[in-house]
Order: structure tokens, then sequence, then C-alpha cells
């Protein structure tokens, strides 16, 4: 038996070490897996509301939630190559064309 | 029992995340971001989402990872580079990180809910409800999701397409 708030203080980590990837990180396909890392702890926490409440939403919730990652992750890393090509670089602080 | 596998996939998982953020080669960070994702599957047939965790493994750890791992090796993405972070960052970040994380804990225990225990596979849901479910009640969004990622299929090719005509 376990409370539900241990898999959300899991979900919580999860979700911390992606905000903090997504901030500490200079490679930009480094940052594409921390915003991964943020969805799959969402997706946990959906699933453990889910199974708290009795109710099946949240597991149809995380189904559209994969979707949109799957979506994302297709034409993220399309961008990435497509930049890749450009600049030559895979380092954020190096696309700065739009800084002033 | 049910502790154990728990704290035991609990503990892959906060780990691997852990070591995503440490490792400076990207294909480090992709693999142990799969080892979160495998965990994450486990956590979800613990909690009775069998459909969630089979989908969790085929297109998480399977397709998703596949592409990312693919696109590594593509262009060949070594070491990370380093750069100096800000000042800004280090004066006013890290203490109003920890402010924030404690006024946030503050917060949440001083409304505290009644905890219900969830026992192993505590969500009945088998696949056949689950795809009931989403040809029903959410019909309209799974079509909508249809139509998403057939853009996204033709946006991904027409941006990966190399512009030399």
């Amino acid at each position: 038996m376990i409370p539900v708030s241990w898999y959300l203080l899991l979900s919580a980590f999860l979700f911390a070490c992606g905000v903090t990837g997504f901030l500490i990180k200079r490679n930009i396909i480094t940052l594409f897996m921390s915003i991964e890392l943020m969805l799959n702890g969402v997706n946990l926490s959906f699933v453990a509301f889910a199974a708290n409440l009795g109710a099946l939403d949240g597991q149809i919730f995380v189904f559209f939630v994969m979707v949109v990652a799957a979506a994302e992750a297709a034409v993220g890393l399309a961008i990435i190559i497509s930049v890749y090509r450009t600049r030559e670089t895979l380092n954020v602080d190096r696309v700065n064309l739009l800084k002033l | 029992m049910h502790l154990f596998l728990f704290l035991f996939f609990g503990a892959v998982c906060a780990g691997a995340a852990v070591n995503l953020l440490i490792q400076r080669k990207t294909i480090n960070s992709a693999l142990s971001l799969i080892v979160v994702m495998g965990s994450l599957a486990l956590l979800y047939l613990l909690l009775g989402a069998e459909f969630v965790a089979v989908v969790q493994v085929i297109i998480y750890a399977g397709a998703i990872m596949v592409l990312f791992i693919f696109v590594i090796m593509l262009l060949n993405a070594g070491d990370e580079e380093q750069s100096k972070g800000s000042n800004v960052a280090k004066i006013f970040g890290i203490p109003s990180l920890f402010a924030g994380g404690i006024i946030g804990i503050w917060v949440l225990l001083q409304h505290r809910p009644e905890e219900k225990l969830l026992p192993i596979g505590a969500l009945y849901g088998p696949a056949d409800k689950v795809g009931m479910m989403l040809f029903t009640k959410y019909l309209l969004a799974f079509e909508a999701t249809s139509v998403l990622v057939l853009i996204a299929i033709m946006g991904a090719v027409v941006l990966a397409r190399r512009s030399d005509s």
C-alpha cells in the first residue's frame, strides 16, 4: 500500500529535473530530452491521480500527451537537423541571430 | 513487496533522471532517459495501468528514443561545450529557488488532505475499457490527434529536407 503522494513526489522530482536540465544544459538535443523528462513526470502524476480517483480518464490523457510528445519530437528533431545544417553547431548559445 | 518494488523502481527512475543532468555526453543522457522511461513503465504497471505501461515502452522508449539516438548519431554530437553562466543567475536565481521551494513546501503542508493508500494494481483499467472510452467519449480528441500526427509527419519531412532545388 503506497500513499498517492509518494507517486506525486516522484513526479515532481522528475519534472524538477527536467526544468533544471532545460535551464543548465547547452546542447540542443539534451534540452529536448529534458522536455521529454518533464512530460514523463506529468504523465506519472496523471496515472497516479487516475488510480486515486478510480477513473480511467487520466490514462486517456496520458495517451494524448504521448501522441503530442511524439509529434513534437519528430518536428523538433527535424528543426535540430535543419539548424545544424545552417549553423554547424548544437550549442544553443551559438544560435543567436535574433539576439540584439 | 509493493513498497519494495515502488522504492526500487522509484530510486532507479530518480537516479537516472539525475544522471541525465550530470552526464556530459549526449548519448549517455539519452540512455539514462531510456532507463527513466523503462522504470516509469514498471511504476505504471504497479498502479494497474497496463495500457499506459505498454504504450510507454513502445512509443517512448521505443519510437521516440530511437529517433533521438538516431539524430545524435547522425549529427555526431560529442561532448557538450561549456559556457559561463551569467552572474544574475548566481546572485538572484539560487536564493529565489530556495525561497520558492520553501514557500511551496509550506503551502503544501498547510493544505494536506486525507490520503488514500493505493494497493497494487489500484487502477482497474484493462486495455479494452480504455479503448472503448477512447472511441466513444474522447472520439473527437482522438481524431484531432490523428490530424496532428499527419501534420507533424509532413512538417518533419519538409523541415529535414535538403533544400538544394
